[in-house]
C-alpha cells in the first residue's frame, strides 16, 4: 500500500511519496517535470499532459485546457472566465463549468467538466507515480487551498475517487508547506509564529499559522486573485513588446500567437532570472516573421516587476494585520510556490520584517526546500502518516471534537531570578499540553511565580557608524532596532518548592483538556518528591 | 534562566492561587504532522500523557520482539558435494543452500538470513568440529561468504540474478504439456527480476480478455534489474599489470552487456512462445469472430429486410404479371374461340338461308331458281349478324310462303335502308 501526496495547484501540481531510505522525494513524470503543469491539450485523437500540453498555447490554444483547479465544484456565474482567456474558454455545461475541445474535424467536439478533467490530470499523476515508484499508488493526500469549499472537496474527491486514488485526507496547502519545512531537523517542535506566502501562477494565499507543542493553528488566511507569476510574466511581456516594437516598429501584441509566444520568453526569462543575473530572451518569428534577440538583467527585470513584487510584500503584510499581530511576532515567512524564487521578492519581504524574522527561499537560505515542492512534500509527509492508521481512526481525528481545541490569549510563564518572564506557554498555545522545562536553582527553597506575560516593544536604538571620511556628508538616519519582550503581568500563583539540593529543577506545566494548570516542580534525581498547585481560567 | 530563592516571609503553605489565567479562546487547528495525530490519539482514547507514553513505549518493544515461527531456519542439510566445495570457488557454491534456507531462495527476509546464518555458524563452525587439522574449515568460509552477499542488498541482488536454484524452466517445445501448469510457474519466478511490482500473474483459462491483454503487455515491455556483474572474472587486483587488469575490465563490461542482452531476448522469446501458445487467445479470437459475425448480422438486419421486401416485391409483380398474361392469353383463346363459334353459326345461318329456297322448292319457282339463289347470296352478304341471326331463325322450319316473304321483307328492308341497290336484286324486289 503506498500513500502519496498530491499538490493539485491552478498552474501546477507536484507528486510526492517517500522513498526507500524514509525520505521524502518529490517525483518528476516521464518528461522530467516535478513541477507539472496542471494542463491537458487535444489533437485529434492525442492527449497531452503537463508540459507538453502547455506547448500547445502557442499554435493550438483552443484545445488547450489550463486553469481549471479554482472552476472544480462552482458554478459558471461565481468563476472568473478570464483566467481561460488564452487557451480552451470555459463555459456553462449544465450549472458546471467546462470546456469544449476539437478532437478532430469530422468529429463532434468534447465536452468536458472541470471535474471530468480534473479526473484525467491526477489519472495522468497517478500513472507517473507508479511509473516512478514501480508500485500500484492507492490513496493520496491532497493539498488544496484553505478556502475550498465543501462542494469543491467533494467534487474533488469524486473525481479522485473517479481516477483510482482514495483521498485519506484534505490538507490544507499552508499547513502542507509547514509541515514540509518543519520536517528537517524535526522544528515543529520549537515554537514559532509563521506566514506561509504562497505565491502561485493566477493567485497568492498567504495564511499566518502558529505551532504550539507541534500543533498548527491557522490565525488568519488572505487570498489574492489577481496577483501571482502571471502578472510578473505580463510585466516582462510588456517589456519585451516595447523593446521590440522600439527597434523594428512592429506591434507584437497584435496577434494572439505572438502574445503566447511573448509570454512564453517571459516566463522563460523570469526563470532563468532566479538563479543567474542576466537572460537571454531569443524569440523567432515574434511578429510579421521578425526574430528577436536580446537579453535582460535582473535589474531591469525588477524594475519592470516592482509594482507586482510590491503588492505581493504589501499582500504578506496585510496578511500579519489581519491576525491582530505585528511583524515582530512573526518568526519565520516561508515563501511557497514558483514564484518565490524571485531574489527581490524575498530581500523586499525582508525588509519589511525586523532582523530577527527569518524570511525561508532559495535566495535567502540556500538550505531551503525548493518553494515549487514544498505542498507536494507536505501532503506525502501527512500521507506516509497515516498509513498507520486506519480510514475510521483518520475520520474520527478530524472531527470537530478532536480539531476544535481551547487557545491561550496570553502567555503563561514564570519569574526568573532578575525579575525577568521565563516562557513557558507561549500565546496561541493548545491545550491539553504539557511543557517540561529544566531551570537552574538556588540549592535550599526556591520559589516559582506563575505569571502572564504581557508583551512590550523594546527599542534599542543603534547610532551609525562614525563616517570615515569627515568630509562626506553621511545621511544614515540611527537605526532603531524593534524587539518583542514579555515581562511579568498578572500573577496567578506561587509554589515553594523547599530543601532543594540539586542545582536545577524540573518543571512541569500541565493543561488538562478541562482546562486546569497545573504546575509541579521536582529535582530530577530518583526517588525525589514532586512539589505541585494547580491553576484554573477565567 | 535560574529561579529565585524563596523569601523568607512566604510563609508555610506551599502553593498560593492569587488569580485565574485569562479565558481561553476556542479555534480549530490543523489536522495535519504528527504531533497532531498524537493528540487525537490520545483524545480519542482518552489517554493521560504518561498513560500514553506508556502505550508508544510498549509499541516499540513489541516491534523489537522476536517471533519464533520458522523456528526451523537453516535446518536444512548440506548435500556432500556442498560441503567438501572448495572454497576459493566459492561463487559457483549454492549459498542459499549454504545457510539452510535453499527452499526461501529470493524470498527470504534479512531476518530469515541473520538466523539462518547464526544456526549454520554454530552446527558448521571449526572448533565444534572434531577434525583439528588445518584446512578444514572450508565450508564454514562459504558460510561466511554467502551471508556477506546476501546481507548486501547489492550482491543478494546480483547473486539472485544468477541464481540457479531459484530458476524455472519453461516447458521445451514441441512436447505436450497443460499451457497454465507449465508457465504459471515460470512467470511466478522471472517475476521476481521485475522493477515493478506487483508483478501480474498468467491467471487461468477463465482469465478475461483485458487481464491477459494486461498481463502480456507487461511481460512485452518487462522491466528487469537482472544483473550478472556475478558472473564477472575476478579483476587482478595487483598493480604490476594494469593493462592485463583494464582488460579484463572491459571483457567484463562486454561479458555483461551481452548476457544482459541475452537475458531480455530469452525472455522475450519465451514471453512471444507463451502468447502463441495460449489457449485463450484461441478462445479469444473466436469470441471475437463471433460477436463480429452477430455485430455484421446485426448491422445488415435492415439490409436484409429491405432485401426480403425486394423480392417479395418482385415475386408478387412477376406472378401478377404472369396471371394477367394468362389472363389475356385465356381470353385471346376465349374470343378466338367464341369468334370462331360465331363465324361457324354465322356459316350455318347462311346455309340455313340459302337453303332456305331450295328447301321450299325455290318458291315454286323453280325456274327462276339461279335468280333466286343470286339474289339470296346478295342479301346474305348484305346481312349484319343481328339480321341473318334473326332471318336465319325465321327461315327455321318455315314453309314456302314464310320463307318467301320473310326473304322480301328483308329485301325490301335493305333497299330502303339503302344498304343494296335495289336493281342488283333480280327475284326479291
Amino acid at each position: 500500500m503506498v500513500y502519496i501526496g498530491i499538490s493539485f495547484g491552478n498552474t501546477t501540481s507536484s507528486i510526492a511519496a517517500p522513498s526507500k531510505d524514509g525520505s521524502i522525494e518529490v517525483i518528476a513524470n516521464p518528461d522530467g517535470e516535478r513541477a507539472i503543469p496542471s494542463a491537458l491539450a487535444y489533437i485529434g485523437d492525442d492527449e497531452y499532459h503537463g508540459g507538453q500540453a502547455l506547448a500547445h498555447l502557442i499554435r493550438n490554444p483552443q484545445n488547450t485546457i489550463i486553469n481549471f483547479r479554482d472552476f472544480l465544484g462552482e458554478s459558471y456565474e461565481k468563476v472568473d472566465p478570464t483566467l481561460t482567456e488564452k487557451s480552451a474558454k470555459a463555459q456553462d455545461l449544465n450549472g458546471s463549468v467546462g470546456f469544449e475541445v476539437s478532437i478532430g474535424e469530422d468529429k463532434e467536439a468534447l465536452k468536458l467538466t472541470a471535474q471530468e478533467i480534473t479526473v484525467r490530470h491526477l489519472k495522468n499523476l497517478k500513472a507517473a507515480a507508479e511509473d516512478y515508484l514501480g508500485k500500484s499508488v492507492e490513496g493520496t493526500v491532497i493539498a488544496i487551498p484553505t478556502n475550498f469549499t465543501d462542494a469543491q472537496k467533494k467534487e474533488l474527491n469524486s473525481a479522485a475517487s473517479e481516477a483510482g486514488l482514495k483521498v485519506v485526507q484534505f490538507i490544507s496547502e499552508p499547513s502542507a508547506a509547514l509541515l514540509a519545512h518543519t520536517s528537517v531537523d524535526d522544528k515543529l517542535i520549537t515554537d514559532k509564529t509563521y506566514v506561509v506566502a504562497d505565491f502561485g501562477g493566477v493567485r497568492s494565499d498567504a495564511a499566518v499559522i502558529s505551532v504550539r507543542g507541534g500543533i498548527l493553528t491557522v490565525l488568519a488566511t488572505a487570498h489574492d486573485y489577481e496577483l501571482g507569476g502571471d502578472k510578473l510574466d505580463d510585466a516582462l511581456s510588456e517589456y519585451i513588446a516595447k523593446e521590440f516594437e522600439k527597434k523594428y516598429k512592429v506591434d507584437p501584441r497584435k496577434t494572439a500567437r505572438s502574445l503566447a509566444k511573448l509570454k512564453d520568453a517571459a516566463i522563460l526569462a523570469r526563470k532563468t532570472l532566479s538563479n543567474v543575473s542576466t537572460a537571454t530572451i531569443s524569440i523567432e518569428s515574434l511578429a510579421e516573421g521578425i526574430d528577436f534577440h536580446s537579453s535582460i538583467n535582473r535589474l531591469r527585470y525588477e524594475l519592470t516587476a516592482r509594482n507586482v513584487l510590491n503588492q505581493m510584500t504589501d499582500f504578506v503584510e496585510a496578511v500579519v494585520k489581519k491576525a491582530n499581530l505585528d511583524v515582530l511576532d512573526i518568526d519565520e515567512v516561508l515563501l511557497v510556490g514558483g514564484v518565490s524564487n524571485t531574489p527581490k521578492l524575498a530581500s523586499n519581504i525582508e525588509a519589511v520584517f525586523p532582523e530577527s524574522t527569518a524570511v525561508i527561499a532559495p535566495s535567502t537560505d540556500s538550505k531551503a526546500t525548493y518553494p515549487e515542492e514544498l505542498v507536494a512534500r507536505g501532503a506525502s509527509i501527512q500521507a506516509s502518516l497515516l498509513e498507520n492508521f486506519d480510514d475510521e481512526e483518520i475520520a474520527e481525528s478530524q472531527s470537530p471534537v478532536i480539531i476544535n481545541t481551547q487557545h491561550l490569549t496570553k502567555a503563561i510563564g514564570l519569574v526568573g531570578a532578575e525579575g525577568e518572564f521565563i516562557t513557558v506557554l507561549k500565546q496561541e498555545s493548545t491545550y491539553p499540553i504539557r511543557k517540561t522545562l529544566t531551570l537552574n536553582s538556588p540549592k535550599g527553597d526556591v520559589l516559582l511565580t506563575i505569571v502572564e506575560g504581557e508583551a512590550t516593544v523594546k527599542e534599542t536604538t543603534l547610532e551609525p557608524e562614525a563616517p570615515e571620511d569627515d568630509d562626506e556628508y553621511s545621511d544614515e538616519e540611527p537605526e532603531v532596532i524593534k524587539e518583542k519582550l514579555y515581562i511579568p503581568g498578572k500573577k496567578l500563583a506561587e509554589l515553594a518548592v523547599r530543601d532543594v539540593t540539586t542545582d536545577t529543577l524540573d518543571v512541569v506545566f500541565n493543561i488538562t483538556k478541562e482546562g486546569t494548570l497545573s504546575v509541579s516542580a521536582r529535582e530530577p534525581r530518583q526517588g525525589s518528591v514532586p512539589f505541585k498547585g494547580e491553576v484554573s481560567h477565567d | 534562566m535560574s529561579l529565585p530563592s524563596l523569601p523568607a516571609n512566604f510563609g508555610a503553605e506551599n502553593f498560593k492561587a492569587s488569580a485565574k489565567y485569562s479565558a481561553p479562546v476556542r479555534r480549530p487547528v490543523e489536522p495535519v504532522g504528527r504531533y497532531f495525530l498524537a493528540h487525537a490519539s490520545r483524545a480519542l482514547r482518552g489517554h493521560t500523557w504518561s498513560e500514553y507514553e506508556k502505550i508508544e513505549a510498549e509499541k516499540n518493544v513489541a516491534t523489537v520482539d522476536e517471533t519464533d515461527e520458522d523456528a526451523d531456519l537453516g535446518d536444512e542439510e548440506q548435500s556432500e558435494e556442498l560441503l567438501s566445495h572448495d572454497p576459493r570457488d566459492w561463487k559457483t557454491a549454492d549459498l542459499y543452500a549454504v545457510l539452510g534456507i535453499s527452499h526461501l531462495r529470493y524470498r527470504a527476509t534479512e531476518d530469515q538470513i541473520r538466523r539462518a546464518h547464526r544456526k549454520s555458524v554454530l552446527k558448521h563452525h571449526p572448533d565444534k568440529k572434531g577434525e583439528k587439522q588445518l584446512g578444514q574449515d572450508g565450508f564454514f568460509k562459504i558460510i561466511q561468504k554467502a551471508y556477506e552477499v546476501l546481507m548486501d542488498p547489492t550482491k543478494r541482488q546480483q547473486f539472485d540474478s544468477v541464481d540457479e536454484g531459484a530458476e524455472v524452466a519453461p516447458p521445451a517445445p514441441k512436447t505436450s504439456y497443460d499451457f497454465f501448469e507449465a508457465w504459471g510457474p515460470f512467470f511466478e519466478a522471472e517475476a521476481r527480476f521485475s522493477k515493478k511490482q506487483p508483478v501480474p500473474q498468467l491467471g487461468g483459462l477463465d482469465a478475461t480478455k483485458p487481464e491477459v491483454e494486461n498481463f502480456y503487455n507487461f511481460w512485452y515491455k518487462f522491466d528487469s534489474w537482472r544483473t550478472f556483474e556475478f558472473l564477472d572474472e575476478d579483476v587482478p587486483d595487483d598493480s604490476s599489470n594494469r593493462d592485463h587488469k583494464r582488460y579484463v575490465e572491459r571483457k567484463n563490461v562486454a561479458a555483461r552487456k551481452k548476457a544482459k542482452t541475452e537475458d531480455n531476448r530469452r525472455l522475450l522469446e519465451l514471453v512471444e512462445r507463451a502468447f502463441k501458445e495460449d489457449p485463450r487467445m484461441k478462445l479469444f479470437k473466436e469470441a471475437e469472430k463471433k460477436e463480429k459475425e452477430r455485430i455484421k448480422w446485426e448491422r445488415e438486419a435492415g439490409a436484409r429486410a429491405e432485401a426480403e421486401a425486394k423480392a417479395k416485391k418482385e415475386a408478387e409483380e412477376a406472378a401478377a404479371k404472369k396471371a394477367a398474361e394468362e389472363a389475356a392469353a385465356s381470353a385471346k383463346a376465349e374470343a378466338k374461340k367464341s369468334k370462331e363459334a360465331a363465324k361457324s353459326a354465322k356459316k350455318k345461318n347462311k346455309r340455313a338461308i340459302r337453303n332456305a329456297a331450295k328447301d321450299n322448292d325455290y318458291f315454286g319457282d323453280a325456274a327462276k331458281a339461279e335468280a333466286i339463289d343470286a339474289d339470296i347470296n346478295l342479301l346474305i352478304e348484305s346481312f349484319d349478324d343481328l339480321v341473318l341471326q334473326d332471318v336465319a331463325s325465321k327461315l327455321n322450319g318455315a314453309d314456302a310462303t314464310t320463307a318467301k316473304s320473310t326473304l322480301e321483307a328483308v329485301a325490301k328492308e335493305l333497299t330502303a335502308s339503302g344498304k343494296i341497290p335495289a336493281s342488283i336484286l333480280t327475284y326479291f324486289v
